[in-house]
């Protein structure tokens, strides 16, 4: 069952077409990851999804409504959540904070309230706290809870992103690089959580990567971009021993 | 040094932590309340007039240190809600009501500046506060028949029921009571998930727009909130000097409220009082000076604000964390002690990043 | 033949307003910096011009010339005490320093040559050029025509020199300015003092149209709203602005009531803002993430 289709999609900046009739569907449940080499539209399409960028034609649908001029402060309240390939955290704080932030989107109480910090204020800020360190707890940050963002080294800061987009809840999660930067044994111990959200937590995954090694091992359906065109939709090893590919990462 | 140890979540919630936080405020809330059975009625005017600035800090802080919008124009609320207070007492409204409507209109009217701010950032937001605040000083100036133009507006005295509110001590603790208020609820917006969306919006607009926070209705609260707090001082601000007139309200005021809150300590409301605290003794401290200096240099026209200026630009170069900070180095020094070491504080070297780029 | 007048007037104005707004965003093109005090730099300028020409009776051509040195180094001062250990801090931090920079010159200003009005000994002064009803005073031309001139120099400057190229670099990403070899340090003391010497000149050109006194630095308010109009970060952008500004107040002031000349310049601020939010001639992108 599809939780997120793009029909035709396109978009230019300039003279430059970074995404050009694009059309691809990710099922729920599934991990689905993006590969191209650099200036593919990998990213592009993740700022689509989020409603950063306008869409020039096309149409996106998610679990069936279409959220093609959806606002980009709505994407989250409809289950998609993501992270930044440049880590876009909120640096003057701590982690705890980051990971509140990222409850937002289940706030029911209004302004008034929350001025007067009234009983069932108090309640959801209880219940944001359990939330966020259950996300804690997952992702093995205890030790960084109450340290500010600035302090800490950018592999745990890409983990961070991570734990921010879970406490969301979401649907649909999309990974935008998440192992850049980080070494062999991150990026594994990277694969055994993508695992844990995807099994445990039922989460649909979008991944853009570049290391093959972990595009292998978590996902289950590839697609292959390159100059903002789609080559090929497949299993990991259909997609790394398609001809087309070898050609636009290797060269002719 | 403290360890706090924590059992439940409900610690990290609470305004107030553990027990040394309940002793210290505990004593500085005893030492307030009685002090006007000690000091005279100078002394308890300069203490109002104090908490008059702490209330208008909030309101800016809860701005600039929050939400990271620069305002230059912050007079512009003062003298809205100072009029507008003013105006509705003239014209036989109880003080609790009057006061409580100029604070909702000053709030109301930085809700509609608030709109079309939305789209500005950075410098071109601070001048456009700066122009907001400017019009409305013509505006005072002009409309004849509400402000009473360049002749002013006299404030009437106010009375709860019969108790007179503006002796010294009443006022003394009517403006104490609304500080202690106001803090209360910037505390409590600031725990909350609004006050946290303000942050977001500081730290990152996109990735805040991503975790499904509504960036210009944000701004938009912080900018309503903000002249509510401000209106708020204003309409006491009204009674303390007795009579309006608008070059009470220029762009050195708004001046004096950025010093009081870059000075006290950007991004904490400790920083607010002891902003409001260092503002309030300045002009005492002056006069000191002006006595122990020759005539030559205590007769300049220009001595309080080029004081003022030097002071901020020395705060600003060797403390930018201003007095809340350096308060927090002389604690971290005696929790540590013998074991503090100078280069705690020592940040690594920043260099310029263009903000042309957000 | 009244509109025409007023527009000569709020030209020449407007380019006073310009050449205060080109240092600001000149310094702002190099370090980012916002220089609230630009107009104050301004009238220490005129100061100094009045000191070497009135009192000290050097002729003016060379009193100007020894104005323009003095003021170089002065923006150099300024900038190796002030501005250089708050390299690194957030912008608005630096916007308050230069805010209380304006202060403590306006008060030694106030010092060192007292608050009355002084009025510069200038040669052209007085003279004017009839053409039919029309009366041009000859300090409104030299006004435009020095602001032409200057504005021809910087434009040289920036497009053809490899230092014009430079500042732009060490503005937009110091360290790695710093990285290529770009001496940052250096160029940020030079174009202090280039924009004080600009400000120097629009002191010293708008002295015989208004008289020099330690307030008159708070034209440079307006200036900062021009250059705002204009787009912070483009130098012709700075001296339209300012141009529209001057000639805005000047018809504000014959058509509109009594006090909307004062606020005619931040309501024209006010308006292009909300249309274009980074004035006319914007510079700043959206961050790709």
């Amino acid at each position: 069952m599809s939780l997120l289709v793009a029909n035709n999609i396109a978009v230019s900046f300039g003279g430059i077409k970074a995404v050009h009739d694009l059309s691809f569907a990710v099922d729920a449940g599934e991990v689905f990851s993006i590969v191209g080499p650099n200036g593919a539209g990998k990213t592009t399409i993740f700022n689509l999804i989020s409603r950063i960028y306008d869409m020039d034609e096309g149409t996106l649908n998610f679990n069936g409504a279409d959220i093609s001029h959806v606002p980009a402060h709505a994407i989250a309240e409809m289950g998609i959540a993501r992270t930044f390939q440049n880590t876009e955290l909120f640096d003057r704080e701590t982690v705890l904070k980051n990971l509140l932030i990222g409850c937002h989107v289940h706030r029911r109480t209004n302004i008034v309230q929350e001025l007067a910090f009234l009983p069932s204020v108090k309640a959801q800020e209880l219940a944001f706290r359990k939330q966020a360190e259950d996300v804690i707890d997952l992702l093995d940050l205890q030790n960084y809870r109450d340290q500010v963002i600035g302090n800490l080294p950018y592999g745990v800061r890409k983990m961070i992103e991570i734990a921010r987009a879970l406490c969301v809840q979401p649907r649909l999660l999309l990974l935008d690089e998440p192992s850049s930067g980080l070494n062999p044994e991150e990026t594994e111990d990277l694969s055994f959580w993508l695992e844990d959200i995807n099994d445990d937590l039922g989460i649909t995954i979008i991944m853009v990567e570049h290391d093959m090694n972990l595009v292998s091992r978590a996902s289950d359906r590839v697609m292959a971009l390159a100059d903002g065109v789609l080559i090929t939709i497949g299993t990991p090893a259909e997609v790394q021993n398609h001809p087309e590919v070898l050609r636009a990462y290797m060269g002719d | 040094m403290r360890f706090v140890r924590k059992t439940h979540y409900v610690q990290d919630i609470n305004i107030i932590k553990h027990g040394g936080q309940r002793f210290w405020y505990g004593l500085l809330a005893v030492v307030v309340v009685l002090a006007p059975l000690g000091l005279d009625r100078f002394y308890l005017g300069e203490l109002s007039q104090v908490f008059i600035y702490a209330i208008a800090g909030i309101g800016l802080m809860l701005l600039m240190g929050y939400t990271g919008l620069v305002s230059l124009g912050h007079a512009a609320f003062l003298a809205i809600g100072a009029y507008c207070h003013t105006w509705l007492l003239g014209h036989g409204v109880p003080f609790p009501v009057s006061l409580f409507i100029a604070t909702l209109f000053t709030a109301g009217v930085g809700g509609i500046v608030g709109i079309p701010a939305l789209r500005m950032t950075g410098i071109y937001l601070a001048v456009a506060t700066l122009a907001f605040a400017v019009i409305v000083e013509q505006v005072l100036m002009h409309w004849e028949s509400v402000t009473g133009g360049f002749r002013g507006m006299a404030v009437p005295k106010a009375e709860i029921l019969g108790w007179n509110i503006t002796s010294p001590t009443s006022f003394y603790y009517v403006c104490l009571g609304l500080l202690t208020a106001g803090l209360l609820v910037a505390l409590n917006l600031l725990r909350s998930p609004s006050g946290r969306a303000m942050i977001a919006v500081r730290d990152s607009e996109t990735s805040a727009q991503s975790m499904g926070i509504h960036i210009n209705r944000t701004k938009n609260l912080a900018f309503t909130i903000s002249a509510g707090f401000t209106g708020l001082a204003g309409g006491l601000f009204a009674h303390k000097i007795g009579y309006l007139a608008p070059d009470a309200f220029t762009l050195l005021t708004s001046i004096q409220l950025l010093l009081m809150v870059v000075v006290g300590g950007l991004g904490s409301l400790h920083g607010v009082v002891y902003g409001a605290i260092f503002i309030g003794l300045l002009p005492q401290a002056i006069a000191i000076f002006r006595d122990v200096v020759p005539p030559a240099v205590s007769q300049l026209p220009g001595l309080e604000p080029g004081i003022f200026g030097l002071i901020l630009v020395l705060f600003l170069i060797y403390e930018p964390q201003g007095i809340y900070g350096r308060w927090l180095k002389i604690r971290l020094y005696f929790e540590e002690f013998p074991l503090y070491r100078k280069a705690t504080h020592k940040r690594q070297k920043s260099y310029l990043r263009t903000e042309r780029l957000r | 033949m009244e509109v025409l007048q007023l527009l000569i007037s709020g030209i020449s104005q407007g380019c006073v307003y310009g050449l205060i707004a080109l240092g600001f965003v000149l310094i702002y093109k190099a370090t980012e910096m916002v220089n609230f005090a630009q107009g104050d730099i301004m009238m220490l300028g005129a100061f100094v011009a009045v000191t070497l020409v009135n009192v000290m009776g050097v002729p003016f051509f060379w009193g100007v010339l020894g104005t323009l040195v003095i003021m170089a180094i002065v923006g150099v001062l300024l900038e190796r005490l002030l501005l250089r250990p708050m390299i690194g801090q957030p912008h608005f931090a630096v916007l308050m320093l230069t805010i209380g920079l304006g202060f403590i010159l306006r008060a030694v200003a106030g010092a060192i040559w007292g608050n009355e009005p002084r009025a510069l000994n200038t040669p052209y002064v007085g003279k004017v050029i009839r053409m039919g009803e029309l009366v041009v005073g000859y300090e409104n031309i030299a006004i435009v025509v020095g602001t032409a001139l200057l504005c021809a120099l910087l434009y040289l400057f920036f497009r053809f020199t490899r230092l014009g190229v430079a500042m732009q670099a060490a503005s937009q990403n110091q360290l790695a300015a710093y990285y290529v070899g770009i001496p940052v340090k250096r160029i940020c003391s030079l174009v202090w003092a280039l924009s004080a010497v600009i400000a120097a000149c629009a002191g010293i050109l708008t002295a015989p149209v208004s008289l020099i006194d330690p307030l008159m630095g708070f034209v440079g308010i307006k200036a900062f709203a021009a250059a705002i109009v204009g787009g912070f970060g483009s130098l012709p952008g700075a001296i339209l602005g300012g141009l529209l500004v001057g000639v805005t107040e000047q018809f504000a002031g014959l058509y509109l009531p009594p006090g909307f000349s004062e606020v005619s310049a931040y309501v024209l601020l006010l308006v292009i803002l909300m249309v274009r939010p980074a004035g006319l001639f914007a510079t700043m992108q959206l961050k790709k993430v």
